[in-house]
């Protein structure tokens, strides 16, 4: 909501508060200022909280002037001479205006037009440049003609974007007048919280002025309204719903004039936000922006035509199949939920929400219909949710209206439209008043606030705070009696009333005269939460591998997850939370694989650097049959790709990582998080190669999977040469087995004995399953295996593979001596020959 | 004393000097020969030995040995004065420039708006809060009905929201549904608790607005609780954050679901206060949301609002880790660009 100061002092009294004070007055009620534009004046000094733009006129270069006579370039048809006075003498002052033509061949003027005027060396807008380019007024000629100065247009000013034609000012401005004294003006551009829509008026701002500065407020005055009257014999009046049109008024004003209004009313119009078009529809529109009820003027005489004579305004939902075609040309689809203006002939105007093109006033129009009407604001949103239309007027209906401003809108608005286009206004108004409107009424003690507030107001300081703001008061056993004011509907009853009026009280009052304490109330029970702590360790670990920690936008699309699968083509059946509103083609769905987002980290990444290692710990969404919720399951993914080492001056790149690096990783991490009884088995998945994919189990669960990418899937991303290596494991798992606590195994003190053997199998004995027997065969003296080496060679025979690990050998009693492992040795020889067929290999 | 023993004594003290002038590998060979060699008065004076009277055998052996052992003492340790002078010297030559880059070690790191979490579960544990999370994608009642924000209802408009194609299931637009299904859990207990998460919004992707962020919202369930605690608290969190002489402002605003509500601004840490790009200018940065719990969110949840009464909280934690390292754009979060994480 744009407000002009020029406007909303018409209402208050604000001298001696400054630009900035006022805006700061604003934020701190609950109105926060988004721009200050200063239009002629000068910029505040100090440090300024507010954003400021605009356009200082400055005094000797702006003034009020006057055009006595216009007359024709000599050589442009399209160009006039003024003869103009600036109170200091008569100047020549060309202009391409249209709006001088009419002035042309009339000699000397009976009624000199005012005019805004720079001279030379001012400061102003480039009315000839998009937006706002600031320039310097320079002397030109233009075709044979010097010009020095020039008469202004709004755009010029900073006013609006209108530079068409001059600015025609009203015929009392002074002339000689610096401009800026004569219409010099501040705009606070305020933005409208949802609960402070009657705010969306200069009137709401005002009265929220009066209350935070305790300055008296000035009602405007229209006109008195009498019901019923001439007005019964020109037009008739039905409402079908009152719940959905609680309140219906019309007035009329026969034999006024679409002229344009006066230059005061089309500035402020402008400086708020809004085009002027001429004194009818300009006066709705002040009316609407004055205090806040959006009112809607009909063509009279169109009416009557349509209707052949009397015409009578029906509201009712619309029909199926009804059209309506809107004052911008488009044509929304109805249907019978939406409320409409109608007359025997059929939908004038969608309620609240826009005229018809067809009965609005227009240039010629004479007799003037006038509506100011209550809409139910509950069901004007389904239908904005349908039909998608913005204007000033739904936007406030949307917002809920008092019925009791209907009355008021129109007693303005016909008075303005009398003033502004002249005419007379038809005796009496019709009003339907179907659902009247009951004000709450809401008892407070001083316990009631402090207990909010934690601090105490009194009630005599809530009662001039509340009254400020336009509630009625009195004093009952001891308690605040507050009836809510005949302007705003957000005041609820009971338990909610009263914190409707603790807050008006505490945001007039200010929140920052309420001092902060600490919590004293008791501690709740005190719970952990294991999960958290868990996925943090798991974070902690990984990044202690060396890893780095990621953070996955949940939003992806089913055609990115399918990179996942040869040939792009992923498998039948996969479900989906879907967006029914995707803001682009590549988020359209909640993501299920956690990989396929590793993958996509991993080739965005793979540019920039020679080696990746990366994991992300974050939900997947996976649709459940029957439930309305989608399973939010947690996923651990890591992704390898390139060399581990960084390179570095003096050292070559190393090779690029393969499976055993991931599988590293993963043995890392679940051996920090104490994982028992972890396998490693082969396994097939469409995304891994298949000859390189483990699953990994604990138990009797799996895991996850992990393993170098398929060729054919390594496709579909832009990878280089080195394998890509990724992993995605059951974060719900991981976490729910890992464990804080763990047996600490003793360390020995007596001196351990290490040595090497080597044992030849087949090719098929899994090297997990060899080390398991070693172990078992070893007994409790055997304190570690290490596999060192994997010897092939065709000397060992075919499908024979060598493996040789380093034994160690401990006692947490004695000094082992070599009897002792010559006995381990033979046991060990022995039983992996009885269960694998083993041979000791030769040195 | 014989005459030979004092020749003997003699050769010592004359050995000892000599060995003083000695410094290179050379001169050590040639004092060797001189001292302890064939023709030395030691090596001599074992050959003569025979020669000798019975009687003067055992003391000019006793002699000759102290010589002996006293010379070689003495070599042995200019040999290794030698030894170490001449290391010290291949040691010089290995001099590195100490300017030339490490090898750099792979380095894991948080990334920064885990950073930004952790900092905030640390000082609101400190206070005595626990941490609740709850569901991203939510139901139409969790995140607005229960709210106070009913279908149609105004306050609507204040998010822009992603609906599902399941009717009534919506992507959380905040962290506030965690409120009522933690009161639900918890009622009728005191609640002092934060909901992290992921929150999302149809908005633009810019460097400014992004589609999913996320929030840590603050909730205080109990008896007596007032706008002076909430003010207390937030005040509190504001100065372990931004320092202990960090200043706030609280002004108007509206949330449905608190009453009264406001909007917490600190003063700029960059500028101080001045105006600053931070800051836009205006001294103040608008931090978080917050207000005393309404009394439908309250009964929603399973609380007599006439007993109990509580504060709510909620922040976005990506614009505050943007101020806090200058970050330019909001969607490096995301987008995981390993030189901006490598940063951290
Ligand atoms: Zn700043």
């Amino acid at each position: 909501m744009k407000a002009p100061l020029s406007w909303i002092k018409d209402y208050i009294d604000l001298d001696g508060i400054g630009i900035e004070e006022l805006a700061n007055l604003l934020t701190n009620v609950g109105l926060e200022v988004e721009s200050v534009q200063l239009v002629g004046v000068e910029k505040p000094a100090g440090i300024l909280k507010n954003k400021y733009f605009g356009l200082p006129w400055d005094k000797e270069k702006f003034v009020v002037a006057e055009v006595v006579e216009v007359n024709q370039h000599p050589n442009a048809d399209r160009l006039t001479l003024c003869e103009l006075n600036d109170g200091t003498g008569i100047t020549t002052v060309l202009t391409g205006a249209p709006n001088m033509v009419p002035y042309l061949g009339k000699g000397r003027l009976d009624q000199p037009l005012k005019v805004a005027y720079a001279r030379e060396g001012a400061m102003l807008y480039d009315g000839h440049q998009p937006g706002q380019v600031v320039t310097k007024l320079k002397k030109t000629t233009i075709r044979g003609v010097e010009s020095r100065s020039m008469i202004c247009s709004e755009k010029e000013l900073g006013i609006s974007e209108e530079h068409e034609g001059i600015i025609e000012l009203d015929a009392d401005a002074p002339v000689g007048m610096p401009l800026v004294d004569y219409m010099g003006d501040v705009v606070y551009e305020v933005a409208i919280l949802p609960n402070m829509a009657r705010d969306a008026s200069i009137l709401g701002i005002a009265r929220e002025l009066s209350a935070v500065t305790g300055r008296p407020l000035r009602l405007p005055q229209g006109i008195a309204l009498e019901d019923g009257g001439e007005i019964t014999e020109k037009v008739g009046l039905e409402v079908r719903d009152t719940e959905l049109n609680p309140r219906f008024m019309l007035g009329m004003v026969e034999g006024t004039q679409a002229r344009k209004s006066p230059y005061w009313v089309q500035r402020r119009l402008s400086l708020a936000g809004m085009r002027p078009i001429d004194a009818l529809v300009d006066a709705t529109n002040y009316t609407m922006l004055e205090i806040g009820e959006p009112l809607h003027a009909f063509d009279y005489d169109l009416l009557r035509e349509r209707a052949g004579g009397k015409p009578t305004i029906i509201t009712r939902t619309a029909c199926e199949g009804e059209k309506i075609t809107l004052l911008d040309g488009s044509e929304p689809q109805l249907d019978t939920q939406m409320e409409l203006v109608t007359d025997g002939v059929g939908p004038l105007s969608i309620a609240g929400v826009m005229g018809g093109g067809e009965t609005g006033v227009h240039g010629e129009t004479r007799n003037l219909l006038i509506e100011s009407a209550n809409w139910n604001f509950i069901n004007l949103r389904k239908t904005l949710s349908k039909t998608r239309i913005n204007s000033e007027a739904a936007y406030r209906f949307s917002r809920d209206v008092h019925p009791a401003l209907a009355e008021t809108a129109l007693s303005l608005c016909l008075k303005r439209v009398q003033e502004w286009g002249g005419g007379e206004v038809v005796r009496g108004v019709l009003d339907d008043y179907g659902k009247p409107y009951e004000d709450t009424v809401n008892r407070l003690s001083a316990e009631n606030i402090a207990e909010v507030l934690g601090q105490e107001i009194s009630l005599e300081e809530s009662t001039q705070i509340l009254e400020r703001l336009g509630f009625t008061c009195w004093m009952e056993g001891g308690e605040l009696v507050a009836k809510s004011p005949s302007t705003r509907t957000d005041i609820e009853t009971g338990i909610i009333g009263q914190r409707n009026l603790i807050e008006e009280i505490a945001r007039v009052y200010g929140y920052e005269r309420i001092a902060g304490k600490r919590l004293s109330d008791e501690l709740p029970p005190q719970v952990g939460n294991p999960d958290l702590e868990a996925e943090e360790r798991i974070r902690d670990i990984m990044v202690s591998i060396g890893l780095q920690d990621t953070l996955a936008y949940r939003q992806t699309s089913p055609e990115r997850e399918a990179r996942l699968f040869i040939g792009r083509k992923a498998p039948q059946g996969l479900t989906y939370v879907r967006l029914k509103n995707p803001i682009t083609p590549e988020r359209t769905v909640m993501r299920r694989s956690a990989m396929a987002t590793m993958l996509e980290l991993l080739e965005y990444n793979t540019k920039f650097r020679p080696g990746l290692a990366l994991f992300e710990l974050g939900p997947v969404f996976l649709p459940v049959a029957d439930e309305v919720l989608p399973h939010e399951a947690l996923r651990l993914s890591i992704g390898l790709t390139g060399a581990w080492d960084v390179a570095s001056w003096d050292r070559p790149q190393s090779k690029a990582m393969d499976f055993f690096d991931l599988k590293g990783v993963v043995e890392a991490l679940l051996d920090g998080l104490h994982l028992e009884g972890v396998k490693f088995q082969s396994t097939a998945h469409p995304s891994f190669h298949p000859g390189k994919c483990a699953e990994v189990r604990v138990g009797e669960e799996i895991l996850g999977v992990m393993g170098e990418l398929h060729p054919q899937v390594k496709k579909n991303y832009a990878f280089g040469q080195d394998p890509v290596l990724v992993a995605e494991f059951d974060g719900e798992m991981l976490v729910r087995l890992s464990s804080e606590v763990f047996i600490n195994r003793a360390i020995s003190g007596y001196p351990a004995m290490v040595e090497d053997i080597a044992l030849i199998v087949d090719e098929s004995v899994p090297a997990e399953d060899l080390e398991a027997l070693i172990w078992q065969a070893g007994g409790k003296l055997l304190v570690d295996v290490k596999l060192f080496d994997v010897y092939r060679d065709a000397r060992l025979g075919e499908g024979k593979k060598s493996l040789a690990y380093q034994l160690t050998y401990q006692a947490f009693d004695r000094t082992l001596n070599d009897k002792d492992s010559l006995n381990i040795r033979n046991r060990i020889v022995k039983q992996t020959k009885n269960t694998f067929g083993a041979v000791l290999r030769s040195q | 004393m014989l005459e030979i023993e004092e020749k003997l004594q003699a050769e010592l003290t004359r050995g000892i000097e000599a060995l003083q002038t000695v410094v290179t590998v050379e001169s050590l060979e040639a004092w060797k020969q001189d001292f302890l060699g064939k023709s030395s008065l030691v090596m001599q004076t074992y050959g003569s030995m025979g020669k000798l009277a019975k009687e003067e055998r055992p003391i000019v052996g006793k002699a000759v040995n102290q010589l002996k052992v006293g010379l070689e003492a003495a070599l042995a340790e200019k040999e290794e004065g030698i030894k170490t002078a001449s290391q010290q010297e291949t040691f010089t030559k290995e001099t590195l420039d100490v300017t030339l880059p490490g090898r750099k070690p792979r380095r894991g790191r948080i990334h920064p708006l885990h950073l930004t979490l952790r900092q905030i579960y640390q000082i609101f544990a400190d206070m005595g809060f626990q941490i609740y999370r709850s569901p991203e994608v939510e139901t139409d009642d969790y995140n607005f009905t229960f709210l106070n924000i009913p279908p149609y209802h105004p306050a609507r408009d204040m998010w822009d929201t992603f609906y599902t194609d399941k009717e009534g299931v919506v992507l959380r637009t905040h962290t506030s549904p965690g409120q009522v299904r933690v009161m639900r859990e918890r009622a009728p207990q005191n609640i002092r608790v934060i909901l992290p998460g992921t929150t999302m919004r149809y908005e633009q992707l810019t460097a400014r607005s992004e589609i999913e962020f996320i929030q840590v919202e603050l909730l205080v369930v109990g008896k007596g609780i007032t706008f002076a605690d909430m003010r207390g608290t937030l005040n509190d969190f504001a100065r372990r954050t931004f320092g202990e002489n960090a200043r706030t402002r609280l002004r108007p605003s509206f949330f449905p679901f608190t009453e009264p509500s406001a909007e917490m601004d600190v003063q700029c840490f960059v500028c101080g206060g001045e105006g600053c790009g931070v800051c836009k200018g205006t001294g103040w940065l608008e931090i978080l949301g917050c207000g005393m719990v309404h009394p439908t969110v309250l009964r929603y949840g399973g609380y007599d609002p006439g007993v109990y009464s509580g504060f709510a909280a909620g922040m976005g934690i990506d614009r505050s880790t943007l101020m806090r390292y200058h970050i330019d754009d909001i969607r490096h979060f995301r987008n995981n660009d390993i030189r901006f994480l490598e940063q951290f």
